[in-house]
Formats: C-alpha cells, sequence, structure tokens
C-alpha cells in the first residue's frame, strides 16, 4: 500500500474539498441512522398513545431529515468528484510532463504502450478509489459503528441477534474474496493472453494470408477463448452465489429479529417499534461488511497502478541541463569526438562504442557505414545529447555538449531519425514542426530540396492534406522525404540524417544530396547510410565494426586502405549493385 | 421487512465503476447511440438463441423468486398484526417458520438462475467473440489496410466487454427489477389503497427530476467522452513520437497542447460525473420520504381504524424496495445503449463479406508444374486510378523473374495480386493454365512461398515459427530447413536453441536472423513458385551473404518473382522486367537491358554516378 499512500499526495492540493467531503459524510449518516429510530418514535409514541401531535411532528422530522441528508450527499458528490478530478489531472499532468523531460535512454526503459496505461488506465483507478473513499468508505465504518451502537443501547438482547450473523458474514465475505481474488487475476492474464493472440494475428495478418494459416490462427484463438471463458465464468458463477447467499443471510436476521422481537414483546421487554426500526438497522450494519468484499479488490488494483505510476514519476532523465549551461548565439557546426566510449547502461554493460575520435569541419559530410549492431545510431545520438557519452566527450565549437544548453544545441541540428514518425495534421504542419513560425517559402524550398514538393502537390489538398490514420497514407520513401524536409526547415549547423533514404530510389536520393549540398553549404552533415552508393561522394567515410572505428578516409583511400570496406563495397556494387 | 436488496446508493456507483472499466481507451463512461436500435438489439439476442430454454429458465425462476421475496413485508406486517400484537406466540413461530422458507427459496431460486445466466451470457460473448475472430480471418488484405489495428483491436475487447456488461448484469435485473415494481405497486394497492396511494406521491417527482438529471448526464459524457478523445489522441501521438519531440526540442509546445486537453477533460469530467451522482442522493429522498409519509400518514390511519401497525411496517419494507428498480431502470437504459452501440460495430465487421470468397466451383491443387502467366493485367486499389496497366508476362517453370523499377512502380503491387491479396480488375493470372479465380484461395497460397521484407514472426518458440510455414513437418525437417537457410548456426547460439522463446514479433532476434528465419519458414512450405521481396535494409555483410546464398537455395528449381535490390540478383535473373508507373517498359536480360541504353541503363548508371568521380 505504500505506492498508494506516495501518489495520495496529490490530494493535498484538494485537502478542503476532500475533508470537506468526509465531514458532509458523517453527517450523511446520521441524518441516515436516525430515520428507523424515529419510525420507531412514530408507532411507540404516537400510534400506542394514540398522540397525533408526536405522529405528526416526527413525521415532519423525518421529512427534514431525509431533504438534509440528500442536500449533504449532493454537497460531499460535488467536493468528492472535484477532489478527485482534480487529483487526476493534476497526476496525469504531473506524468506527462515528466516524461517531457525523458532523454532517449529514459523512453528506452518504458515501452510506448505501457507510458500509455499508465496515463491513462492507471491513473483512473486511482482516480476512482479515491472518489469512493470520499464517498463510501468513510461512511461503511460510521454506518456499522452507529448502528450497532444504536441498537445497543435501544434493546441489548435483541442486538444479540446480530452477533449471531455478523461473524458468519465475516467469515463468508473472507472465503469470498480470498476465492474470487486469484480467479480476478487469472481472469486478467487469460485476456491479456487473448488480447495478444489478436494482437499478433492482426499485425501478422499478411504472413497469415501468405501462408493459408487460417485454420492454424482460428485454433489459437479458440484456446485462449475457451480459457478465458472457463475462468470467467467461475467467477461469474461465484458471484451468482455470493450474493443470494448474503442477502439471505440479512433476511434470516430479520426473521430472528421479528421472533425474538416477538417473543419479547410478548414478556414486555421490547416494542413493536423497536422491532421494526432493528429490522431496518440489519442492512446498515450489515452493508458496509458488504462494501468492504467488494473494495478489497480495487484497493489492490489501485495499489498496482500507483506503483507503475510511481515507477514513471521516480525515473530521473539521464540527461540534464547544467546549471552553468552555456548558450552561444551561433554554432558552426565544428564536431569534435575525443576517445568517446557509451554504453547503454551505467552498469557498464557491452560497450556499444569504444575510443571514438573524429573531428568532423563545418560544411563537410561525414558518412557513418557499418553492420547492424556496430553503433551507428548510438554514435550520432551523442551530438544532440539523445544519451551522454559514458567517457570521453563530444564537443560541438569546442564546447563539451554536456556544458551546452541543451534546447540551444538541438535547435541547430536537423535530424531525421531512423523510425520515420509523422504526427497527426497537415503535411504543412509536419514540415513546420521544428520552426512554426517558418514561412510559406521556407517550407516549399525544403520540400523541394528534400524532393517532396512534386509528390506533395500532387495530393488533392497539396500541403494541406491531412497525414495519419485519418488521411492520406504516404509511402515510406514520402515519410521520409518529409522527414528530411522536416528536418532541413531547421537551417541546422548540423544536420543528421539516420538511414533516411532507404526507401528512396537511387535517383531521387542523388537529387536530394545534391540540393543539399546547394542549400546547406556550411552545415556540417552526418549521414548513416546502407547503401554504399549513398556515401560514395562524403567527405569522410567513418566504417564502424563492433563500436570501433575500424576505417576513416574517403572513398578512393578506403578502397586501397580498408578490407572491410572493400567487402562491402563488393556486395552492393562490386560483383552487383543496387539497382532499384 | 424488505425482502430485497439493500443496495442503497452504491449500487449505482458500483455501475458507474464496471461502465468504465469496460470501456478502456475509447473512455470513461461515456454514453454512447446506436443508429438501428431495433435492429441491433434483435440480432443481439439472436446470440441467445441457442440458449432459449436456458433463458426461459432464468426467467421462471427469478420471477419465482422475486414473487417469494415480495412476499417477506407482507408476512412481516402479518406477523406483527396478527401475531406479535395478538399475542399468538405458536403462531408467531409458524409465520416465522413460514418466512424463513420463503426467503431461502427466494435465495436458492435466485442462485439457480444466476448460475444458469452466468452460462449463457459467457456461452453467447464465447460465441459472439469467437464470430468475430473468425470472420476477420477471411477478410481480404484491404479491409485490414483501411483500418488500423488499434480499431480492430478495440471492437474484439472493449465492444465485446460492452456488451458483456449488459448481457451479465442486465437480462436477471431487467426480470426482477421489472417484476418487483410491479409487484410493490400490486402489494400496497391490495394492503391498502389510501395509504398506497399516500406513498405514491412523491414519485412523479422522483421520476421527472431523474429523467432530468439522467439527460444532462448523457448530454455531458458526450462532451467528456469528446474531450476524452482528444487527450488521448494527443498523449498517444506525442508518447509515439517521444523521440522526434525531444530531437526537435517541442516538449513547451507539447505541454500547452496536453495541458489544455487535460483542463478540459478535468471540467467537463466533474461537470458529468456530478451530474451521474446526482442520481442516488435523489432515490435516496425517494426512498426516505417515503418511510416518512407512511409511518405519519399511516401512523394516522392506524389511530382512525383505517390501517394497523403490520402494514405500516410492511409499507415501510416495500417502500424501500421501490428506488431500487428506478435507479436500476436509468443505469439499464445506458448500460443498453451502450452495449448496443457496441454491438453495432462488431456486426458491422461481421456485415463485411470476405471480399475474395472462393469460386463454388474452384478446385483443389495439390502441386504446381509452376508456369506463371499474366496476361492483360488491369488492377487498381481505388476505383479510377490504375496501379497496374496491361502487365504480360510468362514466366517458364523454373526460372527466375527479377522485377525492377522506382518506388511506387507497382512491384509489390504484382505480387499482392498473384497472391490473390487483392484481385485485378481486368485479365488474368494463370498458373499452369489455370485461372487462379478458379484455384482454392488457400491451395493457391500453399503453392506459393512468399518471403516479404518486414519479417513477421509470432510469438512462440523458433521451432513453431519455422513449422508454421507447414504444420505437420517434423523437428529434424524444420532443423534441416534451417540448415539450408544458413539460421541453423545462429539458432544453435540462442539460449535455448530450437526452443528459444522469441518476444513480441521476435525483437529479441537481429533483423538479419529473422529475415533468416523467414526464409526457413517458407523452404519448409517447398512452395511451387516463390516470391522474395529483396531486403534492402540494416543486415550487416556477413548476414548478407548467407541470406543471399540461402535465397538462391530456395530459389533452385522453383519459379521465382523477386522484387529486386541487388545488382548480382538481377544479373543471375532469367528475365528481368524494369516496372514504372504500373507498366512494364522494358524487359530482357540484364546485358540485353545495359545494351538497350534506356530507363534501366539510366537507373543502373545513376548507380555508378558517384564512383565514376572518384
Amino acid at each position: 500500500m505504500n505506492d498508494l499512500r506516495r501518489v495520495l499526495r496529490y490530494v493535498s492540493p484538494y485537502k478542503r474539498e476532500a475533508a470537506l467531503a468526509v465531514v458532509l459524510l458523517g453527517l450523511v449518516v446520521v441524518t441516515d441512522l436516525s430515520i428507523p429510530r424515529l419510525v420507531q418514535v412514530i408507532i411507540d409514541e404516537g400510534v400506542a398513545n394514540k398522540d397525533m401531535d408526536i405522529i405528526v411532528r416526527t413525521s415532519l422530522l423525518m421529512i427534514g431529515a431525509s431533504v438534509l441528508s440528500a442536500l449533504f450527499m449532493v454537497t460531499n458528490t460535488v467536493y468528492a468528484v472535484r477532489a478527485s478530478r482534480g487529483f487526476e489531472a493534476d497526476l496525469r499532468e504531473d506524468i506527462f510532463k515528466k516524461i517531457q523531460t525523458y532523454s532517449f535512454g529514459n523512453l528506452d526503459d518504458f515501452t510506448t504502450g505501457q507510458l500509455l496505461t499508465r496515463l491513462t488506465s492507471d491513473i483512473s483507478q486511482i482516480q476512482r478509489i479515491i472518489l469512493m473513499s470520499l464517498r463510501m468508505f468513510t461512511r461503511a465504518p460510521l454506518m456499522f459503528v452507529g448502528s450497532l451502537s444504536i441498537m445497543l443501547s435501544t434493546n441489548r438482547r435483541l442486538t444479540s441477534v446480530m452477533f449471531a450473523l455478523l461473524p458468519i458474514t465475516f467469515v463468508l465475505v473472507t472465503v469470498f474474496v480470498r476465492t474470487v481474488q486469484p480467479l480476478f487475476t487469472r481472469v486478467q492474464e487469460r485476456l491479456e493472453y487473448l488480447n495478444q493472440v489478436m494482437q499478433e494475428n492482426l499485425t501478422g495478418i499478411r504472413v497469415v494470408k501468405a501462408f493459408a494459416r487460417r485454420d492454424h490462427e482460428n485454433g489459437r484463438f479458440e484456446a485462449a477463448n475457451a480459457e478465458l471463458y472457463g475462468t470467467q465464468l467461475r467467477v461469474t458463477q461465484l458471484m451468482s452465489v455470493f450474493f443470494p447467499i448474503i442477502m439471505l443471510l440479512m433476511n434470516l436476521g430479520t426473521v430472528a429479529i421479528i421472533y425474538y422481537g416477538g417473543v419479547q414483546v410478548f414478556e414486555g421487554t421490547a416494542s413493536v417499534g423497536q422491532i421494526m426500526a432493528f429490522v431496518n438497522y440489519i442492512f446498515s450494519t450489515m452493508f458496509p461488511v458488504l462494501m468492504l468484499a467488494m473494495m478489497a479488490g480495487q484497493i489492490s488494483a489501485a495499489n498496482a497502478s500507483a506503483a507503475r505510476v510511481m515507477q514513471v514519476l521516480d525515473s530521473e532523465p539521464d540527461v540534464q541541463n547544467r546549471i552553468s549551461a552555456l548558450a552561444p548565439e551561433n554554432i558552426t557546426g565544428r564536431v569534435v569526438f575525443e576517445n568517446v566510449g557509451f554504453s547503454y547502461h551505467d552498469d557498464g554493460g557491452d560497450p556499444v562504442l569504444r575510443d571514438i575520435s573524429f573531428t568532423a569541419e563545418p560544411g563537410e559530410t561525414v558518412a557513418i557505414l557499418g553492420s547492424t549492431g556496430s553503433g551507428k545510431s548510438s554514435l550520432i545520438n551523442l551530438i544532440p545529447r539523445f544519451y551522454d557519452a559514458t567517457s570521453g566527450r563530444v564537443t560541438v565549437d569546442g564546447v563539451d555538449v554536456r556544458d551546452l544548453d541543451m534546447k540551444t544545441l538541438r535547435n541547430r541540428i536537423g535530424i531525421s531519425l531512423q523510425d520515420v514518425i509523422l504526427f497527426s495534421g497537415t503535411i504543412r504542419e509536419n514540415i513546420r514542426y521544428g520552426r512554426p513560425d517558418a514561412t510559406e517559402e521556407e517550407v516549399v524550398r525544403a520540400a523541394k530540396a528534400a524532393q517532396a514538393h512534386d509528390f506533395i502537390t500532387g495530393f488533392p489538398d497539396g500541403y494541406d492534406t491531412m497525414v495519419g490514420q485519418r488521411g492520406v497514407n504516404l509511402s515510406g520513401g514520402q515519410k521520409q522525404r518529409i522527414a528530411i524536409a522536416r528536418a532541413m526547415l531547421m537551417k541546422p549547423s548540423i544536420l543528421i540524417l539516420d538511414d533516411s533514404t532507404s526507401a528512396v530510389d537511387v535517383e531521387t536520393e542523388t537529387k536530394i544530396e545534391a540540393a543539399l549540398e546547394e542549400q546547406l553549404k556550411d552545415t556540417t552533415s552526418f549521414v548513416i547510410a546502407q547503401r554504399i552508393s549513398t556515401v560514395l561522394k562524403a567527405d569522410k567515410i567513418l566504417v564502424l565494426d563492433n563500436g570501433l572505428i575500424a576505417a576513416e578516409g574517403n572513398h578512393s583511400q578506403l578502397m586501397e586502405t580498408s578490407p572491410i570496406y572493400r567487402e562491402i563495397y563488393d556486395s552492393q556494387l562490386g560483383n552487383g549493385g543496387a539497382v532499384q | 421487512m424488505s425482502g430485497h436488496a439493500p443496495r442503497g446508493r452504491d449500487s449505482e456507483e458500483r455501475n458507474q465503476r464496471s461502465g468504465m472499466m469496460h470501456r478502456g481507451p475509447r473512455g470513461m463512461g461515456s454514453i454512447e447511440k446506436a443508429k438501428d436500435v431495433r435492429g441491433t438489439l434483435g440480432r443481439l439476442l439472436g446470440y441467445l438463441g441457442e440458449y432459449r430454454l436456458h433463458v426461459m429458465a432464468v426467467a421462471a425462476f427469478t420471477v419465482v423468486s422475486t414473487l417469494l421475496s415480495l412476499a417477506g413485508p407482507y408476512l412481516q406486517g402479518l406477523a406483527i398484526d396478527k401475531y406479535i400484537i395478538g399475542g399468538d406466540a405458536a403462531g408467531l413461530v409458524r409465520i416465522m417458520t413460514l418466512l424463513a422458507g420463503t426467503y431461502i427459496s427466494s435465495s436458492v431460486m435466485s442462485v439457480v438462475a444466476g448460475w444458469i445466466m452466468a452460462t449463457v451470457s459467457q456461452g453467447s460473448l464465447k460465441k459472439l467473440r469467437k464470430e468475430l475472430f473468425e470472420h476477420m480471418q477471411t477478410l481480404s488484405l484491404s479491409f485490414f489496410d483501411k483500418r488500423p489495428a488499434g480499431d480492430l483491436m478495440s471492437r474484439l475487447t472493449n465492444d465485446v466487454d460492452a456488451i458483456a456488461a449488459a448481457l451479465a448484469q442486465n437480462v436477471t435485473e431487467l426480470i426482477r427489477n421489472a417484476i418487483t415494481l410491479v409487484g410493490i405497486v400490486v402489494m400496497m394497492f391490495t394492503l391498502n389503497v389510501w395509504l398506497a396511494l399516500a406513498s405514491l406521491v412523491v414519485f412523479p417527482f422522483m421520476v421527472v427530476l431523474t429523467a432530468v438529471v439522467s439527460g444532462r448526464t448523457r448530454s455531458s459524457f458526450r462532451d467528456l467522452q469528446r474531450n476524452m478523445g482528444m487527450l488521448n489522441s494527443v498523449m498517444q501521438e506525442t508518447i509515439t513520437g517521444q523521440r522526434v519531440v525531444i530531437a526537435f526540442g517541442q516538449q513547451e509546445t507539447v505541454n500547452r497542447k496536453f495541458m489544455k486537453a487535460n483542463t478540459d477533460v478535468k471540467d467537463m469530467g466533474i461537470k458529468a460525473m456530478t451530474y451521474a451522482m446526482l442520481v442516488p442522493p435523489l432515490m435516496g429522498i425517494l426512498s426516505n420520504a417515503n418511510i416518512a409519509i407512511v409511518a405519519g400518514v399511516g401512523g394516522w390511519m392506524v389511530l382512525r381504524g383505517l390501517a394497523t401497525v403490520g402494514t405500516i411496517a410492511a409499507f415501510i419494507g416495500y417502500s424501500r424496495s421501490f428506488a431500487n428498480p428506478l435507479r436500476h431502470f436509468a443505469n439499464l437504459y445506458n448500460s443498453i445503449q451502450s452495449a448496443l452501440a457496441g454491438a453495432e460495430r462488431i456486426f458491422e465487421i461481421i456485415d463485411t463479406e470476405p471480399e475474395l470468397k472462393d469460386d463454388p466451383e474452384a478446385v483443389s491443387v495439390d502441386d504446381f508444374e509452376g508456369l506463371v502467366e499474366f496476361k492483360d493485367v488491369d488492377f487498381s486499389y481505388v476505383p479510377g486510378v490504375k496501379v497496374l496497366k496491361d502487365i504480360d508476362l510468362r514466366a517458364e517453370p523454373g526460372r527466375t523473374i527479377a522485377l525492377v523499377g522506382p518506388t511506387g512502380a507497382g512491384k509489390t503491387t504484382m505480387v499482392n495480386v498473384l497472391t490473390r491479396f487483392y484481385d485485378i480488375q481486368d485479365g488474368s493470372i494463370e498458373i499452369d493454365g489455370m485461372n487462379i479465380k478458379q484455384v482454392k484461395k488457400d491451395d493457391l497460397r500453399r503453392q506459393l512461398g512468399i518471403v516479404l521484407q518486414d519479417v513477421f514472426l509470432f510469438s512462440g518458440s523458433v521451432m513453431d515459427n519455422i513449422r508454421y510455414g507447414r504444420l505437420d513437418a517434423t523437428d529434424e525437417e524444420c532443423i534441416e530447413v534451417a540448415k539450408l537457410a544458413n539460421a541453423d548456426g545462429f539458432i544453435r547460439r540462442l539460449p535455448q536453441g530450437y526452443d528459444t522463446h522469441l518476444s513480441e514479433q521476435g525483437s529479441n532476434l537481429s533483423q538479419g536472423q529473422r529475415q533468416l528465419l523467414s526464409i526457413a519458414r517458407a523452404i519448409v512450405a517447398d512452395p511451387a513458385i516463390l516470391v522474395l521481396d529483396e531486403a534492402t535494409s540494416s543486415v550487416d555483410t556477413r548476414t548478407e551473404v548467407q541470406i543471399q546464398e540461402a535465397l538462391l537455395r530456395l530459389m533452385k528449381g522453383r519459379t521465382s518473382f523477386v522484387i529486386a535490390h541487388r545488382l548480382s540478383t538481377i544479373r543471375n535473373a532469367d528475365n528481368v522486367l524494369v516496372i514504372n508507373g504500373g507498366e512494364i517498359i522494358e524487359r530482357g536480360t540484364h546485358d540485353e537491358l545495359l545494351a538497350r541504353k534506356g530507363f534501366y541503363y539510366n537507373l543502373y548508371m545513376s548507380q555508378f554516378k558517384g564512383t565514376n568521380n572518384t
């Protein structure tokens, strides 16, 4: 319950609302409990003594009490909802803002789905618990204690019926909770498995169809479906037994009260009014116990949610601005790696980069070549401080990037990442993403340079074409070109293209390169590519192998000096070539 | 005195809660409207059809159980009037035994009804899920292309859940509440007409109030729903593109966007929830004020000799049970509405015709020779935009055809129509002289080995994934093909070898390893015709060589279509088709095409421009 307690500090701005809600709840209990008592007064004092006055007065009192009770409840609702919804919004805002401070390293620790679940269902789960506590938790124990004490003070002997009833109820509730709780967990697991089967089927639908595996998939689904059915059936059946039994207990309690009450009336130790009041109090005593049974699961679920939420809030960003960070007016783009080492895990897991040293002068194009996992993306990720080097340093214009203001640094870097992500909105908005104030001419210029202008104007809505689910379906190559335009619009001092033309045909790629050359003459460019044709013209080619620079030089130098480079060249162009 | 559930105010909240829990991403406690209520309801009830007897039994048990519980307050009143006030101890024992018996039998019947209903509701849900899933398997790829996987998932989970909630809770509750309501009114009027009228005075006010509040609730929930949708999409997009947000330093912009959406949700949430939670206190007045009126008016009537104390006791019991059904009906409406809206979305899928049904006269084919012909093939994904125009080609058995051309030229589309992922609009595609439309789709695809660029693997062991190509392949056969595919080496180095469990989509393997596995998967099926989309991306040189080798072995003796990116592949091909703008513009061998100095020549030369310069 520790995590839940920690999350609950988000309620503190709403202390006043929460306190008021609880106080009002207390008042509700008082008015509610007075009703049966007043019925008793009418019967025993009014009817028995034939006192019309008492009857009228008491029933008016009762109407007053019920109106008051409703008023209290309404006000309680207003405050409880305000507190819980405020809590929810604040917590969500904090989590979201926390995520915005994350570096790439922090993002590696979570999947997108995990973060989204935390922002949505986990928070709602906790919010529900708070709302419920403010509306019920306090009421349940008060009702329980209140009705028991009233019963005891009215008729001790008749109350003994309750003492027979309560232990049985407690035992039943405990047994039920213990049986159902693990079943709920199992239903959850089976449901997740079923979802996984469906998710896989939907994502892999091409493979399913290509291999004509419909029956196989149906079988897999049916197995998962049957398991879920079995568990869910058990839960539903258990519920359908439990609730009527508890109800029966209450009703048998009523029978007992009327019987023993009746006997006491014969003895003259109880009144008819008391019997009627007691029958009502049975329910207000038993009800809180039932509530408890229903709440138990909710609380443990909320605690699990709280733990997940806290995990997000507790992650400190790996990369942070130094207090004395420099924010130079201009960055010319001289990038130097000095004995840089890097590993993704602080505990010194396998180093991804080892002893990397090289210099990129302003206006140069540096191409990085190497097999998957050789550390290409890791290398360029160090320049905008997506990660920090584990050893050595990366400098831009002679300043360690860790001493530069992050915003200033990233503002001068245009980057197109390996996985192209566009946001919903128009193509124009997407190109403008890094510089929302860019003019129309600038957007078109960037799009032309990225060889995107032609296909964009080919759409009926041109630059206003919507992208994403409700918009046009862009091909991989088109997306890449928009991402390049987005990066170019930054007019960066440093441009990074991480495998950004893999889905673009060679001819177009050549045109993009030419445009870059012309428009970003003074920009230092880093280009990661698989195709050797992409890197042929670079001023400097770095061949990475297993985290080390295996060779460095331009194409003709490398052809002579580097066996690895020649091997790559041969496999692609030597006895073949990437013709699209 | 009450015969039935003292569920009090809290059942309302419970329903709210379960409603919210079920809906997940679609929002919190939304209330949607179905378009065709009657039709959808009818079809939904159709799923209960095979349980007709069960449902009738449930109804019967529920009716009897409810009637018995309604007798409770009456017997209690009788006990007080006749035996307690009358001083008849023996009679009291008798009537108490009767009362206990009534309650016990009512509970037993309620248990039986609930038990049967559990089978009915869970069983019909299972059937609905199964039907939906199996139907989706018959739909064509264009169906899946048009819909995001998230939307389909949501239909399979959230919508089915909404129906589950409605079915499981409401069928019995509906019966019980309707009978309770009618029963109480009847009992009251039988016991004492005047007292009954007095206690119903509050009723119309409550109905009107509840209706007004519920209306408000619904409309503000709709607004909340919309705001939730906005917030969710802001969050979804930002988090998915978080790395881009960081790269372009847009954190503050997205924070602002988020905060606006978040505040909107909070404000509307306060409004909607407050309205929703007003109903229980209002209903509370109904019960309490009723008790007051019954006690007051009843007391007065007792003095006049118009009523008895027992009648008052019975009335108090009844009026407490009175509010419950009303509240339930308000909830029921919402629950049924969202179940119907969910059902509509589900039926929409079930009603989607499998676009590529097998011709009724389609024949099964065991083995193809592998002669493939395209005759004047035209195809468009969207009417009016031709993606393939007049494609003509003939591939002799065992030959390799390389497809070459710029992005978007139509290469992948040719694969899509050959596999009948899509059907062509004009012309014909024939294998061994037989139109592929006359071959059973599953048989056709079994004869086609397809290795796609995007390798999709299923969670399961490495062995399971290879066997996916042919389910009856033995372990030995799988290992054999893994060797052919050059995959055996890395598989043996995995922690559990062939039993290694692949996580979601094989993310614990490298891109190259996944490609080798997918090649093994294709070999194990031993297809007559091979369709390869050569991967352009991200494989290191050594793996690349291994893949090339494996592919060559795979292509041997089979008719192969290769979307080629490597010159070596093209050089080895028997025939190169150059495709541009959906047409075959040049064809021949690599050398012939070069000699022609046409489109292919330019494509080829642009490749070497760089080398010429250095």
